[in-house]
C-alpha cells in the first residue's frame, strides 16, 4: 500500500549540499575535447579503490572512470552512499560496442549527484570472448530495472543480481540474437519470409508469461489443451 | 518529515452549494485515512472474502493506455495486487538505424522518437551532435532554439492534458487545449513546413531562419495563451470531480522518485527541485527569469499543477526569449558542417570541394563521446552519442524518459484500485514511441 496522501514531503533541492556561495550553474562554453576540470569524484575514487580504478579520461568535459569488470558493483555503491559524493540518481546505463573487433565492449553507467550538481560516467571494458557479465545496479538505484533489462535485451549482457532479467523491448521467444551488436545486420538475420513464418506461426494463446499464468484462478480458465502443453514443460511468453 | 492535512476548497462539485450558497468546504482528508472525497467516516469494509485473484490484461490496444502499452494486472476484487507492464509494441530500432546514418540524417528520427515534442528532440539531438563536433553555435541560433524548445513543452503538455482529462472523464479541456496546440503547429509549420516530424535544427543552426512575420504569431500566443490556462485551471483545478479523482494517487516520496530515476513534472511533483534547465543549463536557460514549479504531495493531482504551471513558465520563457531574439545569422561559419551557399558552391572552387565533401561523405566529428542531457516536456532526455572519427555514429543512444518514467509504474499502482490505473498511468505522460524506440 502506498504512503497515505495525508502526507506532504519536505521540498529537496537539488545542489543543496553545495556551500551557499557556490557559483551558480552556467551553460559550458568552449568545451575543450580534452582535458579539463577532472571531476573530483575520480580522484576519491582512486583514493577509496585504488587498484580499482584502471584509468581516468575526460572527453568534452564529461569525466569518465574506466573500473575494473568484478567490482563496480561495490564501486556504485559507494559512490551512492558516501556523504561526499551522494550520486543518487542514475541517468542512464548502456552499453557501446566498437566497429573493430578488438576493442572490447564497454557498460557505461551515467551518475548524477543531484546534492553536488556532478556528473560521471563510470565504463566497464568487457573484452570479446569473455563472457559478457558484470554486477547489477539494482540493489542500489530502482532505475536500472528497465535499463537493464534493455541492455541484455540488446546486447546480451547479462547483470549478476538483477531480479527479474529478461528480454523487454524484443518478445520473449526471439531468437535473432542481439540487434544492437555490430554483427548484426541492420535488416536482421533471418529473411523476411521466415521472420513472417515465424511470426505466423506464434501461438497466439500464449500470450501470458509463465509468472502470469502462476497468477491464481487464470490457469483454471485456460483451455484444456493449453493447460496440458503448460503442464509439459513447455514455455510461453508474450 | 512534515506531515499536514491539505484541503482543497472545492468549488465545482457535485454536491453544490451549502445552505448559504457558498461553495461547499470538503475535507478530502477522512479520519480514518481513507480514500474518498466525502466520505466523513471511513466505510466498514466487509470481513475478507476468500481471496481469489483475477487476472486482467490492459491493452496493448486501449486508448487509456497511451498507445501499445499492455499491463496485466493481478487483482483482489478492484485492488491492485500486482502489475506487470510489457512494452516493445512500437519497437522500431532507431538506436541501430542511427549507426548506418549521418548526423544529420540522424535527426528525422529524432521526429518520430518522442513525436508530440519533435522540435524539442531535434534541439536536444544538434546541441549533442555539436559537443561532438566542437561547435559554438551563433546567439541566434540559441534564442531561435530555446523558442521551439518551450513551444514544444508547451504542445507536449497540452497533449497531456486533453487526453488525460479525457481519461478521467472530462471532455471539454480537450478541446480547448487541442486548439491551441493546433496554433503551435500552425507556426511550426510557417517555419519548417511540417507539422508533426518537424526536423527543425542541423548540426550548427537550423533548417531555417524564421519567416517573415512569425515572431508576432509567436507574440499573439504568448499574449494570449495563458488565458485559455485560466479556463482550464477554472474547470479543473477546484473541480470535485477531478480532485476526487486524481488526489492522492500514485504517490511517490522524493527519496523513491530519485532512486527510481524519475525525471521532470513526476520528480518535481514528488517535491524534489531538480530541472536540468536550472541544474545543468544549457542553451544559456540560467540568463531567463524562471521558476521551476514543484509539488510536495507526489500524486496525480500535484503532477497535474506542476504541468500547469510549467506551461506558464515557458510562456515567461517565450516572452523574454522573442525581447532578446538577436539579428545575425543562424547557422555557424563553419564549411565542416554547414553547406555553403548554392551560389558560392558553383562558383568558387573552395565551396564546391566543401559542398561536395559534405554530401558525399558527411560531416566527421572527432573521435570521442558525450551525454547532453535536455528537460524535455516528459524528462530528463539525453543523448548519448559516441564517435570513431568517422560520418557515423558508432552509438547513439536516447536517454528516454517516459521509458524510466513508466518502470515505476507497477510502484505506483500497487494497491490503488483499477480505475485508478488510468489516471496514475495518464499521469506519467508517457509516449510510446520515446519507450518502444
Amino acid at each position: 500500500m502506498n504512503a497515505p496522501y495525508t502526507e506532504s514531503f519536505d521540498i529537496v533541492s537539488a545542489g543543496n549540499a553545495l556551500p551557499e556561495d557556490a557559483e551558480p550553474p552556467r551553460t559550458p562554453v568552449a568545451v575543450p575535447r580534452q582535458g579539463g576540470a577532472v571531476n573530483p569524484s575520480a580522484a576519491a575514487l582512486r583514493d577509496q579503490f585504488g587498484d580499482a580504478i584502471e584509468r581516468v579520461s575526460v572527453v568534452w568535459g564529461e569525466t569518465t572512470v574506466y573500473v575494473a569488470r568484478g567490482r563496480v558493483g561495490e564501486i556504485v555503491r559507494w559512490l551512492h552512499d558516501d556523504v561526499l559524493q551522494q550520486y543518487d540518481y542514475l541517468s542512464d546505463l548502456t552499453a557501446v560496442e566498437y566497429r573493430d573487433y578488438e576493442t572490447p565492449l564497454e557498460v557505461v553507467w551515467h551518475l548524477r549527484s543531484l546534492p553536488y550538481r556532478r556528473f560521471l560516467r563510470i565504463k566497464v571494458e568487457l573484452p570479446k570472448g569473455t563472457p559478457l557479465e558484470v554486477d547489477s545496479v539494482w540493489p542500489v538505484y530502482h532505475a536500472a530495472d528497465w535499463m537493464e533489462r534493455e541492455c541484455f535485451d540488446m546486447f546480451g549482457i547479462s547483470f549478476n543480481g538483477h531480479p527479474d532479467l529478461r528480454r523487454i523491448l524484443m518478445w520473449e521467444q526471439y531468437r535473432e540474437g542481439y540487434p544492437l551488436r555490430k554483427d548484426f545486420p541492420l535488416r536482421g538475420r533471418f529473411s523476411r519470409a521466415e521472420q513472417l513464418r515465424q511470426a505466423l506461426a506464434q501461438n497466439p494463446e500464449a500470450k501470458y508469461s509463465m509468472e502470469e499464468l502462476s497468477i491464481a484462478e487464470a490457469y483454471g480458465e485456460l483451455p484444456e489443451d493449453m493447460r496440458r502443453r503448460l503442464a509439459s514443460g513447455e514455455p510461453t511468453g508474450e | 518529515m512534515a506531515t499536514k492535512t491539505r484541503t482543497i476548497e472545492v468549488e465545482l462539485s457535485t454536491t453544490g452549494m451549502d445552505a448559504a450558497g457558498k461553495p461547499q468546504r470538503i475535507p478530502l482528508v477522512t479520519k480514518g485515512g481513507g480514500a474518498g472525497l466525502l466520505m466523513e467516516e471511513p466505510i466498514a469494509l466487509e470481513p475478507d472474502l476468500d481471496g481469489e485473484h483475477m487476472l486482467i490484461n490492459i491493452g496493448p490496444q486501449h486508448p487509456a493506455t497511451h498507445g501499445v502499452l499492455r499491463l496485466v494486472l493481478e487483482l483482489d476484487g478492484e485492488t491492485v495486487v500486482r502489475c506487470i507492464p510489457h512494452i516493445g509494441y512500437l519497437h522500431c530500432g532507431f538506436e541501430k538505424i542511427g549507426e548506418y546514418r549521418q548526423y544529420n540524417q540522424i535527426i528525422p528520427w529524432t521526429d518520430r522518437e518522442d513525436y508530440l515534442n519533435s522540435p524539442g528532440n531535434n534541439v536536444a539531438f544538434a546541441l549533442g551532435a555539436e559537443r561532438l563536433f566542437g561547435i559554438e553555435i551563433t546567439p541566434r541560433c540559441t534564442v531561435l532554439r530555446v523558442i521551439a524548445a518551450e513551444l514544444s513543452r508547451i504542445m507536449s503538455h497540452l497533449v497531456w492534458l486533453g487526453t488525460t482529462c479525457i481519461d478521467i472523464g472530462a471532455y471539454t479541456p480537450f478541446l480547448w487545449s487541442f486548439t491551441r496546440r493546433e496554433q503551435i503547429y500552425t507556426m511550426l509549420e510557417r517555419w519548417c513546413g511540417a507539422r508533426l516530424t518537424t526536423s527543425l535544427t542541423r548540426v550548427g543552426g537550423m533548417l531555417a531562419d524564421i519567416p517573415v512575420g512569425w515572431t508576432e504569431l509567436v507574440q499573439d500566443f504568448v499574449d494570449d495563451f495563458p488565458n485559455t490556462l485560466n479556463e482550464i485551471e477554472a474547470m479543473l483545478t477546484k473541480n470535485g470531480i477531478w480532485v476526487g479523482r486524481t488526489i492522492g494517487l500514485g504517490v511517490m516520496s522524493p527519496e523513491e522518485a530519485i532512486n527510481y530515476g524519475l525525471s521532470g513534472p513526476l520528480l518535481r511533483a514528488s517535491g524534489v527541485a531538480y530541472d536540468v534547465r536550472k541544474d545543468f543549463p544549457y542553451m544559456d536557460y540560467e540568463t531567463y527569469d524562471f521558476e521551476v514549479p514543484v509539488g510536495e504531495h507526489g500524486d496525480v493531482y500535484d503532477r497535474y499543477l506542476v504541468r500547469v504551471e510549467e506551461m506558464r513558465q515557458s510562456v515567461r520563457i517565450l516572452d523574454q526569449a522573442l525581447k532578446r531574439l538577436p539579428d545575425g545569422p543562424v547557422n555557424v561559419d563553419d564549411p565542416r558542417v554547414i553547406l555553403p551557399p548554392k551560389t558560392k558552391a558553383t562558383s568558387e572552387m573552395e565551396s564546391m570541394i566543401h559542398h561536395f565533401k559534405q554530401v558525399m561523405e558527411g560531416p566527421r566529428p572527432p573521435v570521442g563521446e558525450c551525454y547532453v542531457p535536455v528537460e524535455s516536456p516528459k524528462g530528463e532526455k539525453g543523448y548519448y552519442m559516441v564517435s570513431d572519427g568517422t560520418a557515423k555514429p558508432v552509438r547513439w543512444r536516447i536517454r528516454p524518459p517516459s521509458f524510466v518514467n513508466l518502470s515505476a509504474i507497477p510502484r505506483m499502482v500497487e494497491g490503488h484500485l483499477l480505475s485508478d490505473v488510468i489516471a496514475i498511468n495518464a499521469s506519467i505522460d508517457i509516449v510510446m514511441g520515446e519507450i518502444d524506440r
